[in-house]
């Protein structure tokens, strides 16, 4: 299998305190990965580091086949990325906020017109595509934020909580297309702190204080913790 | 792969355009602003009540007199004694009192007493006697003033090139630096610095937009500024549009600066109002002249940009200097504009980091 991440001992320091503490990890190409860990635990901080949003301050690691320290620009082009927040422009249409991040990737206008009626086809939203996405209800927005997200075709999409706030019926559709991307062969590189979204990747890792606790299948994990669920191994592991 | 810049101005513009309550504002308050200041907040007198004490009505005074009821500037009260004199004043009957000499056909001698309790009127009162009465026909004159470039001392003259250097850095620093603000807040900038994009792409788009914006304004304040307030602009049209574009982009390269430090639109709202709008108000010269300021006080006017380009305006305007009189405004001009603009790119990229 391809690794398309691959990280040795990645670090960043803020002054003496280190938010992400010598973490090493691999990811496979297509793999669902749920990055886990309590709120403050380093979980964005990394995320950052491997979206050359931020300089590691040690260690290495490379995306998409790519150095995370000298080749920053170089990654950007190859990932997708949907942030914490809603991130969508709220006066702009939903086909006019594809067409503004088509453009950042050098799409031209009739390939965007493409993707972005193939991708609304496929979650049914055609009707919407000239609707203000400020008047569309959350889940759809985070919907949309996804859809945007894999506009370019990325090999990897980093999610950094892209379910918060978000009714169960649409985390689950949420989740759905998740894997169909994945499926596809895009690459997930998923943060949650709901443990029973942890479930659906195939391998989560579990960030404690800055520092890799677990690593492994949430069905090994389980196993390994003797617990019934990912909330009880991710309660074992924190306490 | 090529990001594509067009991309990115299209969806400033759809910014501006979606919000066009705020498009109105920044259009209209420019008319507003010069309309208000070169009508009704100016400091041209008219209707200067004025009384005339003479005790002899030669026919010298009375020509004289006539002279003043004549003029739109003034109205006659009315003939006073001597002893009345200080009770008109003080009344309010008048706002000047002129007193003629008893020879005055001879000696041409007159007093003017003004009440001096609103400065403002008592020295423009004061300069419009002195050169009505001391006009055309009066021979015995000892001088003569002249007042160059602005000879009726309309205020419209000294107004339209400060709310130029005020307008300018309130739409183009405000705005741009809201905007960039605001997409900090709402994280779509997070989102911006993850893709391929260059920050000066950003930069650019960003600044494209009010560039237009503000020059749309230009063209209208100019535009009332000649045909509505009559202001001359008699250093040539394009030598004014050239300078006000420089000092556009200079108000830019501010504003980025400015959205580089806040972090919230509260935050970029309050410092452009403390650093932009209070020293124009203070140290450019739009209300107070620079000159007799302490010396503490002058040399921060000197740091203002908006004291160059007004003073730069006045002379292209209303004095009709060619542009090389301007050079050193210019010149100081550009400097800043650079200076500001290497600080908010280097700013912009540590924010990147």
């Amino acid at each position: 299998m391809d690794k398309v991440i691959e990280v040795h001992n990645l670090t960043k320091r803020f002054g003496s305190f280190a938010a992400v503490d010598a973490i090493s990890f691999s990811v496979d190409k297509g793999e669902i990965f749920g990055f886990l860990g309590a709120n403050g635990a380093g979980k964005t901080t990394a995320m950052r580091m491997l979206c050359g949003l931020s300089y590691p301050s040690e260690g290495s690691g490379r995306v998409a086949g790519f150095d995370v320290m000298t080749e920053g620009e170089r990654i950007k082009r190859r990932i997708g990325y949907m942030s914490q927040r809603f991130s969508l422009y709220e006066d702009l249409t939903v086909f006019e906020n594809m067409q503004l991040f088509g453009g950042i990737y050098g799409m031209d206008d009739s390939r965007i017109k493409r993707r972005s009626a193939e991708l609304l086809e496929r979650v049914r939203f055609s009707g919407h595509r000239d609707d203000i996405v400020g008047s569309l209800p959350l889940g759809w927005k985070q919907k949309l934020a996804f859809l945007v997200a894999t506009m370019h075709d990325p090999e990897i999409v980093f999610l950094d909580e892209p379910t918060g706030g978000v009714d169960p019926i649409t985390r689950r559709q949420f989740w759905m297309m998740i894997r169909e991307a994945s499926s596809a062969g895009t690459t997930m590189f998923v943060t949650t702190h709901y443990m029973d979204e942890a479930e659906y990747c195939d391998r989560v890792s579990i960030m404690v204080d800055g520092r890799i606790k677990a690593l492994d299948s949430p069905e090994a994990l389980k196993r390994a913790y003797g617990a019934a669920s990912m909330n009880e191994v991710f309660v074992k592991l924190c306490r | 792969m090529q990001v594509r810049l067009s991309a990115f101005v299209r969806k400033e513009m759809l910014h501006i355009l979606r919000d066009p309550r705020t498009l109105l504002v920044v259009l209209v308050i420019p008319v507003v602003l010069i309309l208000l200041f070169g009508f009704t907040v100016s400091t041209d007198v008219n209707n200067i009540s004025v009384a005339v004490c003479a005790p002899v009505r030669s026919d010298a005074v009375r020509e004289s007199v006539d002279r003043l009821s004549f003029s739109p500037l003034f109205k006659c009260t009315g003939y006073i004694d001597r002893a009345e004199i200080d009770r008109t004043l003080r009344t309010g009957k008048a706002s000047a009192v002129v007193v003629f000499d008893d020879d005055y056909t001879n000696s041409g001698l007159f007093q003017i007493l003004v009440d001096g309790a609103d400065v403002n009127t008592a020295r423009t009162a004061q300069a419009y006697l002195q050169s009505v009465l001391s006009g055309e026909t009066s021979r015995q004159s000892l001088f003569e003033v002249n007042q160059v470039y602005n000879p009726q001392l309309r205020s419209s003259y000294n107004f339209v090139p400060g709310i130029m250097g005020m307008i300018f850095l309130l739409i183009c620093a405000m705005m741009t630096s809201i905007s960039i603000v605001k997409e900090k807040e709402t994280g779509t900038m997070e989102v911006l610095l993850v893709s391929p994009v260059k920050p000066v792409y950003i930069i650019i788009s960003k600044m494209l937009p009010y560039l237009l914006l503000s020059s749309l304004n230009l063209v209208t304040i100019l535009l009332l500024a000649r045909y509505v307030l009559d202001v001359p602009l008699s250093g040539g049209v394009w030598s004014i549009v050239g300078f006000s574009v420089l000092y556009l982009l200079l108000a830019l390269a501010l504003g980025l600066l400015v959205s580089n430090i806040a972090g919230s639109q509260i935050v970029a709202l309050l410092i452009s109002a403390m650093v932009m709008i209070m020293p124009v108000i203070f140290f450019s010269g739009l209300l107070f002249p620079t000159y007799n300021m302490p010396w503490a006080l002058r040399w921060i006017s000197y740091v203002v940009p908006a004291r160059w380009y007004i003073d730069a305006m006045r002379k292209l305007m209303i004095q009709g200097v060619a542009f090389r009189g301007v050079l050193l405004e210019f010149g100081i001009l550009l400097g800043e504009t650079l200076l500001l603009l290497a600080a908010a790119t280097k700013k912009f990229n540590d924010r990147l980091e």
